[in-house]
């Protein structure tokens, strides 16, 4: 299948990204550099098109209802303007997808939900969600497949946004969203992000899009590529899906237990294996590691116990901010303890590791 | 972007580069090049072998890490590891700045210089193969 490009493609390639095959689609890897571009979103704000990401909305009277069948946290508490990350679940409790629920305010035929979910799994998604949910409770619209998706993030994202949009964004709680005005045109505004940062993802036609991405780089901000938004999603232990967690792996045992909100709703796809999980407990944990060797642990390395493999890291880098080799690892439950010591098979030598707090970086909220 | 690639030097399919030694017998330089250098971005870890370890030809004898990647390194002749750059272990940024220079990896005591470097590209070969 041929790679899909978005509307920001020539205009990547024009700035010097180097581009690379990701979900299927050309992304942009990096610009300027991994460091220079993740620095710049911890310091100052950094610009991602974002997209290839999956775009959906879920239309209809019982459409809050409907979707809360298929994940494990409450959405009939979510209110117009409001919006919870959560995940799709199979009936094993796996994961199908991890995605952003967006609550818009409800119109003539009811509620309206926007769904952002991973590039790579759109198709599936769209697949299991049109197997179950009723068409006679909400209708499936996916007719925002060529929209821009922009992500803006860091500590002066909001200044250098606000000029921009119509709506005082200060309004905008995190994890808030809403209808603006960007640049004359109509846009999607949410305060949501993946880098652990302050920011807004803004959905438009692609027009303004690329009149927008102007218009914030003219303001300073750096453009960054798929690499940096690994490394920043990863200080911030955010998982990546297919990476960190997949279909396999369930939301209590990858660190989303957050998200599941098992006192306040009804039955849901995957309920009773969580609910067992969370009565007999979990075999394993995703757990935050550092190397206390000079070492980098990377997705794939065996993590060794007494010298048995007891579990694999999922996700690994040297942190740009902190200075330290940071990994994602599934462990054993009691080997699941801040400050547990394990090892790391890095290339055929064992390294000295050690659990620490996720996430590895949190931003300080002034 | 255009590299330098200089003329006097082998290069591998797996962006390794061979400095054989003017003055000293089947001494050899071994880096990577400047190609290989900005495919993998910012350099933030390196993995070399010990002083007086065996290297083997198109074996790995160390890796070399960005923020996004690891990659193997790969020996361009079988022999003896007999200088290591220390400098670079500590601060493997730097190799970015003079990768053909101070930014060398190792130096091997080869022990069939000619016959294993006999296979190895040249300048001109490299540079068609990585396009630039």
């Amino acid at each position: 299948m041929a790679l899909q490009q978005t509307p920001f493609y020539s205009l990547c390639v024009a700035l010097g990204g180097r581009m690379t095959a990701f979900a299927g689609w050309q992304m942009a890897v990096q610009f300027g550099g991994i460091s220079l571009e993740h620095e710049a979103v911890r310091t100052r704000a950094g610009l991602f098109d974002i997209s290839h990401m999956g775009k959906f909305e879920l239309h209809g009277k019982g459409a809050i209802a409907a979707l809360n069948q298929l994940v494990p946290s409450n959405l009939a508490r979510l209110q117009p303007g409001q919006a919870q990350y959560t995940v799709l679940l199979n009936p094993q409790g796996g994961i199908i997808d991890d995605l952003i629920v967006y609550r818009s305010p409800d119109y003539s035929a009811g509620q309206r939900l926007m769904m952002i979910v991973n590039a790579a799994t759109t198709d599936q998604d769209k697949a299991w969600l049109l197997d179950h949910i009723d068409p006679e409770a909400a209708t499936l619209v996916d007719e925002f497949r060529d929209r821009a998706l922009l992500s803006v993030q860091g500590p002066q994202a909001a200044n250098l946004l606000a000029p921009l949009s119509t709506v005082d964004l200060s309004h905008i709680p995190a994890f808030g969203h809403g209808e603006s005005r960007i640049l004359g045109a109509p846009a999607f505004l949410a305060r949501t992000g993946y880098t652990g940062e302050d920011g807004f993802e803004i959905m438009t036609d692609a027009a303004t899009g690329l009149a927008l991405w102007d218009a914030l780089m003219q303001a300073g901000v750096t453009p960054c590529g798929l690499g940096a938004r690994d490394t920043l999603r990863l200080e911030a232990a955010m998982p990546l899906y297919g990476q960190d967690i997949d279909d396999q792996t369930t939301p209590l045992e990858s660190g989303l237990g957050w998200l599941v909100h098992l006192e306040k709703k009804g039955d849901f796809i995957g309920r009773s294996v969580l609910e067992q999980q969370k009565q007999s407990g979990m075999q394993r944990r995703l757990v935050g590691l550092t190397m206390t060797d000079r070492a980098i642990a990377r997705h794939g390395y065996p993590v060794i116990y007494q010298d048995q493999v007891v579990g694999t890291v999922t996700s690994g880098t040297l942190s740009p901010t902190l200075k330290i080799p940071i990994a994602l690892a599934y462990v054993p439950t009691p080997l699941a303890r801040i400050g547990q010591f394990l090892e790391v098979d890095i290339r055929g030598q064992r390294r000295s590791a050690q659990v620490i707090k996720r996430p590895f970086y949190k931003r300080s909220r002034p | 972007m255009a590299f330098e690639y200089p003329e006097n030097l082998k290069y591998l399919d797996s962006h390794e580069y061979a400095r054989v030694d003017e003055e000293e017998a089947d001494l050899v330089i071994v880096g990577i090049t400047a190609f290989a250098i900005d495919q993998l971005g910012d350099i933030v870890f390196l993995e070399l072998p010990e002083v007086g370890e065996a290297v083997e030809k198109g074996e790995s004898f160390g890796a070399i890490e960005s923020v996004k990647a690891v990659e193997k390194l790969n020996s361009p002749v079988t022999g003896e590891v007999l200088e290591r750059n220390d400098v670079l272990l500590d601060a493997p940024e730097y190799i970015t700045n003079d990768p053909y220079g101070d930014g060398w990896l190792i130096k091997v005591k080869a022990k069939n210089l000619e016959e294993d470097l006999e296979d190895a590209m040249s300048h001109e070969e490299y540079k068609l193969k990585v396009g630039g």
